[in-house]
């Protein structure tokens, strides 16, 4: 019913119920303690208007008034926080086995890569009905990635992950906005999301892809050289990275961290910040040597080398590899020396 | 002394207005009524220069294309607006104005506790629009008043420290400001004022002056920051130098937060005193208003992150904040509940000011309920950055704030200027206000909630955002008239209103006792307070000669 009221977003995500039936129940209770106020407001005003000969009564307060006026609210904001929270928490907690893409952004664009390898420019298309994680980071400023018809919003700052998820409901094609400003073009960095069946996804992701983006991160991962001390027969100079994602890491400072994106990355950008226990302090930073997109590769391989179900597309993409052997990273490279 | 007497007709007193005459009178004062004065051009000149930038974002945004400015010039307006709205009218409007002419005059001090500190707060004032003003014609700046790094700091070309500085400067007249009162307050008070005799005036001053004496050294602080690392390139907030852009956020909102209720607490305590007046009564609650004020000074600083819920903050730490925020709603409640039912059984009038006070009320509501709503976690995350925010903001510190100031210098105006305002058209200016201002940000509402993120200088992508930005661009104009008619008909009653006998609301409070304009020194005896606050009852009571009622004098 209320899709069709032309002052409401359209809802296409599993969130948006969620978040509109919160804000619904906002709305009446925000409204009920409107009108409360205002009716009274206005029947005392035209009720004690000033007439000659009657004076004011003096009311000193009311101590159990104040209290009423003071925990009744109180239990009120508290339902509505708790509320909030749950929307939130359900909002912020991907979902495992979600479809992945990495998104960069920058001054004034949106560049989103899936896991499959298929890369877009303002556009994302997602399968309807499918969780779909967003891992993404800026190349300059910060960003905001904002779909209002999914209720979704997240940050993208440079130096890190931030993540997001959504799981779309409808066919269709939705606004995409930055919503953190950024700079001169802000209002042109808009985009789209386009929801497919799943039919026309298959079909629209059999086209267009150069390889997984794990084996991309595997090629990566040669060519730096990365694989001469991180072997995968645990003898190198560097951990073995076989099984390590997402499982907790031992840290020679006696931390103990969880390898996820954000720690992968920190691993190839700030070696020392977060050093493994039992290895020496020698690994070189790739700051300023890797794109962007290479990190996202690079993590995208680190992952796939814990996860039974990237493994298996990993082993998919090396059969695939050799049909596009160089393509992918060099693009990678291009595109990142283009940014820099 | 005597070039007043030769120039003003012989039966007027001597007062702060014509003891002396010339521009050094006024530039070398250390006279706090005087002082109020200048800041009260000052802010006036400022709020015009804001409102312009208002007028040219609206007018941009009346048709989607970026067609009127182009988008590095709109993202400058916006910026502008921000600042010279934020940092050089509302921080200052009530306070520097109003708090100044009547803290000492309410508690029955000479002058404030430093005059001379006061008028180098107003020297601050001047030197930092002046920098402002400076930077605005020089080139300006796009960054958002909020200055989010690391854009601010290492990729704008625009003037950020120019424009930092001018608000580090800014910042420390605020400081001084509150400072004054938090002295003068503990330690001016004229005999038998006690605590708890102090108009909640004051108390709203006492809370507001924690603010800013607390709160303002860490923007500054921030300010340093930014430009150490935009001309250093230290490695503070910028994470390709080390840094850490969300730090920036917690340092500018651990102030920005806290300075919403700089502008939103005085307002209240103008209000407070306009709601007992026009309702002939004690206020209902008066240490419940009272203590609500510092409540919202303490809370107000525990709450900055939820500016941040989707900054890329822990989900554990946004939830702390959100619950935070729901326990600094509950003070602005309670205010709100009291207000109301001080008028339960008074004895209402209509006058401009109480106007101006009904409309603070509604507008506040709303302002402070759309508060809840972007509070609750899962629904911020859709409406945070949009103009959902926009308008809730709006309905806080222009609804609120300007509301309360508008209505403080109605009420305030025989006193200060010695002549009555044209009753009919304040009422009129007040509907317009009122009428104008939610056209303007009601619409706002619905546009955020549809999803139309602020700061867009271009919406060519989102045509069905249109028709609301119509009505919220007429609504501006409306609210234009309506701020333009107090400073005309003000101006008018300077020379042509009828003038002002000492009490012309019969109200209660110190400031009312002494002449309008009152003298240089404030009362001609240091008065002695017998009475408790609000004594509506006693001033109302049938007596023949109450208008000879004498200030009880100190021995």
């Amino acid at each position: 019913m209320l899709d069709n009221f032309p002052l409401w977003p359209e809802r296409a995500s599993t969130m948006a119920g969620n978040v509109d039936a919160l804000y619904i129940f906002l709305l009446i209770v925000s409204g009920l303690m409107t009108l409360l106020i205002f009716i009274a407001v206005v029947y005392f005003a035209a009720r004690y208007r000033y007439r000659r000969g009657v004076p004011a009564e003096q009311i000193e307060g009311s101590i159990p008034l104040e209290l009423t006026w003071s925990i009744i609210p109180f239990f009120v904001f508290m339902a509505i926080f708790l509320w909030g929270a749950v929307v939130f928490f359900r909002g912020r907690t991907p979902p495992r086995d979600s479809t992945e893409v990495y998104v960069v952004a920058k001054q004034w664009m949106w560049k989103l890569e899936h896991a499959e390898g298929q890369r877009e420019i303002n556009e994302l298309h997602v399968p309807v009905g499918r969780d779909v994680k967003l891992i993404m980071t800026s190349q300059d400023v910060i960003h905001s990635f904002y779909v209002p018809a999914f209720r979704m919003k997240q940050d993208v700052l440079p130096g890190r992950y931030t993540m997001a998820w959504f799981r779309a409901t409808k066919p269709g094609t939705y606004h995409l906005f930055c919503a953190e400003y950024c700079g001169t073009q802000h209002s042109g960095m808009v985009g789209s999301i386009v929801v497919m069946g799943p039919a026309q996804y298959e079909a629209w992701m059999s086209g267009g892809s150069t390889g997984p983006l794990s084996a991309t991160g595997e090629k990566v991962f040669s060519e730096l050289g990365c694989a001469t001390c991180h072997r995968s027969d645990s003898q190198g100079r560097g951990p073995n990275l076989q099984g390590v994602f997402g499982k907790p890491v031992q840290l020679e400072d006696g931390r103990t961290v969880t390898a996820d994106e954000n720690y992968v990355r920190e691993c190839i950008l700030d070696p020392g910040a977060k050093r493994v226990k039992g290895f020496q302090p020698i690994m070189p930073t790739f700051q300023g040597l890797v794109s962007e997109e290479q990190v996202n590769a690079l993590v995208a391989y680190v992952k796939s080398l814990s996860n039974s179900s990237a493994a298996g597309a990993n082993s998919n993409a090396a059969m695939a590899l050799p049909a596009a052997p160089d393509k992918a990273p060099a693009k990678a490279a291009t595109q990142g020396s283009q940014v820099q | 002394m005597s070039m007043a007497t030769a120039t003003a007709p012989p039966v007027e007193r001597v007062n702060y207005l014509n003891k002396e005459y010339g521009v050094a009178s006024w530039l070398f004062t250390t006279d706090h009524k005087r002082i109020a004065l200048l800041y009260l051009l000052s802010i006036t000149f400022f709020f015009f220069i804001g409102g312009f930038f208002a007028l040219l974002i609206r007018l941009e945004l009346l048709t989607p294309a970026s067609d009127l400015v182009q988008a590095d010039t709109y993202n400058k307006l916006f910026t502008m607006h921000g600042m010279v709205m934020v940092f050089f009218f509302l921080i200052p409007s009530i306070p520097a104005v109003l708090g100044n002419f009547l803290v000492p005059l309410m508690i029955g001090a000479k002058d404030l506790a430093f005059p001379r500190v006061n008028l180098m707060s107003w020297y601050l004032y001047i030197i930092g629009g002046i920098m402002m003003l400076h930077c605005m014609l020089t080139g300006g700046v796009d960054t958002g008043w909020t200055f989010y790094t690391p854009f601010s700091t290492a990729y704008t070309n625009t003037k950020i420290v120019e424009a930092g500085l001018a608000i580090f400067v800014v910042g420390f007249s605020s400081i001084l400001t509150g400072l004054n009162f938090i002295v003068t307050i503990h330690r001016m008070r004229a005999p038998g004022m006690t605590w708890s005799r102090l108009p909640l005036f004051i108390w709203a001053h006492y809370a507001t002056s924690i603010i800013q004496i607390l709160g303002t050294p860490v923007v500054a602080i921030t300010i340093i920051l930014v430009a150490a690392e935009r001309t250093l390139h230290l490695g503070i907030f910028d994470p390709k130098l080390g840094g850490d852009p969300l730090l920036f956020q917690h340092l500018f909102w651990f102030y920005s937060h806290p300075a919403v209720y700089i502008m939103i607490l005085p307002s209240m305590g103008v209000v407070t005193e306009i709601f007992a007046c026009f309702s002939r009564k004690r206020i209902f609650g008066y240490s419940f208003v009272a203590f609500s004020s510092i409540a919202i000074a303490v809370f107000g600083f525990l709450v900055w992150a939820h500016h941040m819920f989707v900054a890329g903050i822990s989900v554990y730490a946004a939830l702390v904040f959100s619950l935070l925020s729901y326990a600094v709603a509950v003070p602005s409640a309670v205010k709100v509940f009291n207000w109301t039912a001080t008028l339960y059984k008074g004895s209402i009038h209509y006058d401009a000011p109480m106007l101006y006070a009904f409309g603070f009320l509604g507008l506040f509501t709303i302002g402070g309920l759309t508060g809840l709503f972007l509070a609750a976690l899962g629904i911020d995350v859709h409406v945070t950055d949009t103009y959902f925010v926009v308008a809730h903001f709006h309905y806080i510190m222009v609804g609120g704030a300007v509301m309360g100031y508008l209505g403080g210098m109605h009420f305030w105006w025989p006193k200060i200027s010695g002549r009555l305002y044209p009753e009919g058209w304040a009422r009129l200016a007040a509907l317009i206000v009122f009428i104008g201002f939610n056209l303007t940000f009601f619409p706002q509402f619905l546009l955020g909630y549809m999803g139309m993120p602020r700061r867009y200088a271009d919406y060519s992508h989102m045509p069905e955002f249109q028709i609301l930005n119509v009505f919220s661009t007429a609504g501006a104009t409306v609210l234009g008239i309506g701020y333009l008619l107090p400073m005309i008909y003000f101006l008018w009653s300077m020379r042509y209103g009828k003038p002002a006998s000492d009490n012309p609301w019969n109200a209660a409070g110190l400031e009312w006792k002494t002449t309008s304009p009152p003298p240089t020194f404030n009362f001609d005896e240091e008065p002695v307070v017998t009475w408790e606050a609000y004594n509506y009852a006693e001033l109302d009571a049938p007596q023949k000669d109450k208008d000879k009622q004498e200030v009880p004098v100190a021995r």
